[in-house]
């Protein structure tokens, strides 16, 4: 009977999991073999550093929000990482938001306060492609999960500019070459480069290290349930399993009465 | 019959105007089942409560959800990033769709093994495939909902297949879709569709469990219930023997869910649809994967769609196509081993489904879709005529009795777990 259920288990675990390879069997095609990074929110028990947290929130809002939007990040979620109150309040002050219509019926422009979303830095699409040669840079929200290859595929992009493409490849205008983009042109410049950043904690804004940052920063607003994911699954799990061992043995002892 | 519960004078009050207690009794606690059953058949209870876990989360998720072009998207990040717990709920929901899956294909499975839909079940598998049509078509209405870019790119790509049908195949579309494309009207009805077939689905499991009741399990060994000593009573025997079967379901599950939550998804339904950019490769969910692959193995569009619906609507006549009357494959050597190879070619499909049509995919999802369909209408027909048969034992208690006695009464492959499904 024991070596039946392992059989079982194992025909589940396997049927599921095949199942799954089979569908994303595909997506590894023609993209660059990713960078081997290490991260420490991966894994079971990992958890977001909350310094690499706030450091990759400096470099979305100095750099990468000039050109992406945020959509799904409000001001107030900044907490979760480790902001205070004030904090939020300051960041948020920063931008200008548009409201109304007021008692005249006019629309008007306000300061931004933690309620708010992040303002996206266009328009529209059609002012943000207008700005980047025609390309629109993505909403970064949930960029970590909307790619094969997640949070190294970023890491890839980031750190994947090549001053010179390769002997025989023409870059269009206004192109770059990057190693991990599909197709090697991207649109977007090279945005990070050592120093482009000033670390309040003194920490050294390699270009490894900022983008590195931004990159856990990213993983946060793609999945700010992660933590709490974990550590709730872990506590499902082993409650499972006990109860499962538990019924276990209670089915072996109901059975044995049988003859 | 007296039961403990019929001791309190409530009871006895509803009971005599409405047998609620006394029905529950008889199915669910004195219901008299083969004593032989094995951990195979926990699926169906299995599948029963994936299908209770799809439609509490289901619902849940239907409070937070705003069917709209505009909205669709975000009200579904809404709900992973607002609503307490929302998460889980289509963690949940998402990967129970997938685990469903699991368990009803391995429930079928376990049929074909042991013969299960031979008579006098025909009606009771009847219900079965159709319960397998209605959840395609839940999780198919049910996986545009997000509307992410595989959702709107799948439902173009598979609702387009309609207008293969002669004549009026374009203006079908059209209606499908109410308008030219996919676009709100479609993800409205699509909403609409995702929320009934589930109860359409609790019907039609309550006529699959009713056909059940009336003419009793199949066993392993496939033989008939002959005397009360075959049998057991339901409770406490096998309630809590699907119970271990649920906690190790429940454990898969909960792996998927906290730990690999987006690993049976698609990357790029993470990004909301853009009916203008259409992406590089459109797969279907992992459960389709066959289905895709016969579909595509059919260099004609309308043949594809017809060997793809045929590939299940066989099952309807697959009690007349297998004319065996043994039913469990422990006593027919042959088709055993078809069986197997019937399992492979099924997966094998699932791969070559899973794969850009293009090189050797195509000639080797041709081969395994010609043999998905020789296995139903040349194999199971001939074997029917020429297969020995090893000799069926006494009666079900007598071969439980014999085992346990240690003697070899039975095939030695009985022993070995891994070869019985
Ligand atoms: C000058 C404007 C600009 C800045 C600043 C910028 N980006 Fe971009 N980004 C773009 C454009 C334009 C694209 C679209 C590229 C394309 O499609 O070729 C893009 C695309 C991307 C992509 C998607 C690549 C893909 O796989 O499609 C990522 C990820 C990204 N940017 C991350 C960042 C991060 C992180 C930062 C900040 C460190 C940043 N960007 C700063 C303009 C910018
Ligand atoms: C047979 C049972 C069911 C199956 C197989 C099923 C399947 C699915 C699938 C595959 C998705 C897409 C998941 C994703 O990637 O986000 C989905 C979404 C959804 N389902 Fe179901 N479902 C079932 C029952 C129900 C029921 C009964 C309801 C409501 C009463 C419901 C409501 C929803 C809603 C609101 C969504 C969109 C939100 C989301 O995408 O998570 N489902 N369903």
């Amino acid at each position: 009977m024991r070596a039946r259920l392992i059989a079982m288990a194992a025909a589940l675990g396997l049927t599921f999991a095949g199942a799954g390879l089979a569908g994303v069997a595909h997506a590894a095609g023609d993209a660059a073999e990713l960078p081997d990074h290490d991260w420490k929110h991966t894994g079971v028990f990992g958890t977001f550093d909350r310094s690499e947290l706030q450091r990759g929130f400096q470099v979305f809002q100095e750099v990468c929000a000039s050109c992406h939007s945020l959509e799904f990040i409000a001001f107030r979620n900044l907490a979760e990482i480790g902001f205070s109150e004030d904090q939020i309040k300051a960041f948020a002050a920063e931008y200008e938001v548009e409201d109304g219509p007021d008692n005249e019926g006019e629309m008007f422009m306000r300061a931004a306060r933690p309620s708010d979303y992040f303002p996206s830095p266009f328009a529209n699409p059609q002012a943000a492609r207008a700005s980047n040669g025609g390309a629109l840079p993505p909403d970064l929200s949930l960029i970590v999960k909307a790619r094969d290859g997640g949070i190294d595929y970023l890491y890839g992009i980031l750190t994947g500019y090549e001053e010179e493409p390769p002997e025989g490849v023409e870059l269009a205008e206004g192109m770059s070459y990057n190693h991990y983009f599909p197709g090697h042109q991207i649109a977007m410049p090279e945005p990070l480069y050592e120093e482009a950043v000033e670390y309040g904690d003194g920490t050294e804004p390699t270009l490894e290290q900022l983008s590195h940052d931004v990159s856990v920063f990213l993983a946060w607003t793609a999945e700010p349930e992660m933590e709490i994911r974990k550590k709730t699954g872990l506590k499902v799990l082993i409650f499972i399993a006990i109860f499962t061992a538990l019924i276990y043995i209670i089915k072996r002892r109901i059975w044995a009465r049988l003859h | 019959m007296t039961t403990p519960l019929h001791r309190y004078r409530i009871v006895q009050w509803i009971d005599y105007r409405l047998p609620i207690f006394s029905w529950s009794n008889e199915h669910l606690v004195v219901y008299p089942a083969p004593r032989n059953l094995n951990y195979w058949w926990n699926f169906g209870s299995l599948a029963g409560i994936m299908l209770v876990i799809q439609i509490v989360t289901g619902v849940v998720l239907a409070m937070h959800f705003t069917p709209h072009v505009d909205y669709a998207f975000s009200s579904t990040e809404h709900i992973m990033r607002d609503v307490e717990w929302g998460w889980l709920m289509r963690y949940l929901h998402a990967n129970g769709a997938s685990m469903f899956f699991v368990v009803v294909y391995i429930h079928i499975f376990r049929g074909f093994y042991y013969g299960s839909y031979k008579s006098p079940r025909e009606i009771l598998w009847w219900m079965g495939v159709l319960i397998l049509f209605l959840m395609m078509g839940a999780s198919f209405t049910g996986y545009v909902l997000p509307w992410g870019q595989m959702s709107f790119w799948a439902a173009t790509v598979i609702t387009n297949l309609v207008s293969a049908i002669p004549w009026i195949g374009e203006t079908l579309v059209t209606w499908l879709w109410g308008g030219f494309s996919v676009d709100n009207p479609t993800l409205n009805r699509f909403y609409s569709l995702h929320y009934l077939l589930p109860f359409l689905l609790v019907g039609v499991v309550f006529v699959h469990l009713w056909a059940l009741h009336h003419r009793k399990s199949n066993n392993p060994l496939g033989i008939d219930i002959k005397s009360p000593k075959d049998t057991i009573p339901f409770s406490p025997y096998y309630t809590v023997k699907d119970m271990v079967g649920l906690g190790v379901m429940l454990f898969v599950l909960g792996i998927f869910v906290f730990y690999l939550p987006n690993f049976l998804g698609e990357s790029i339904n993470y990004i909301k649809a853009d009916p203008l950019v259409t992406p590089p490769h459109i797969v279907p969910e992992w459960y389709f994967l066959p289905y895709y692959a016969i579909l595509r193995a059919v260099p004609d569009k309308l043949g594809g769609v017809i060997a793809m619906v045929a590939s299940i609507a066989i099952l309807f006549v697959l009690p007349w196509l297998d004319t065996c009357k043994v039913r469990s494959a422990r006593f027919r050597p042959i088709y055993k081993q078809f069986f197997w190879i019937f399992l492979a070619d099924c997966v094998v499909l699932g791969w070559v489904g899973a794969n850009p049509p293009e090189g050797s995919f195509i000639l080797i999802g041709r081969i395994c879709t010609v043999y998905y369909f020789a296995h139903f209408l040349i194999i199971l027909p001939l074997l029917g005529k020429f297969e020995r048969t090893k000799p069926l034992p006494e009666s079900i208690h007598q071969a439980v009795l014999a085992k346990k006695g240690g003697a070899t009464s039975e095939p030695p492959a009985e022993t070995s777990a891994a070869g019985n499904p």
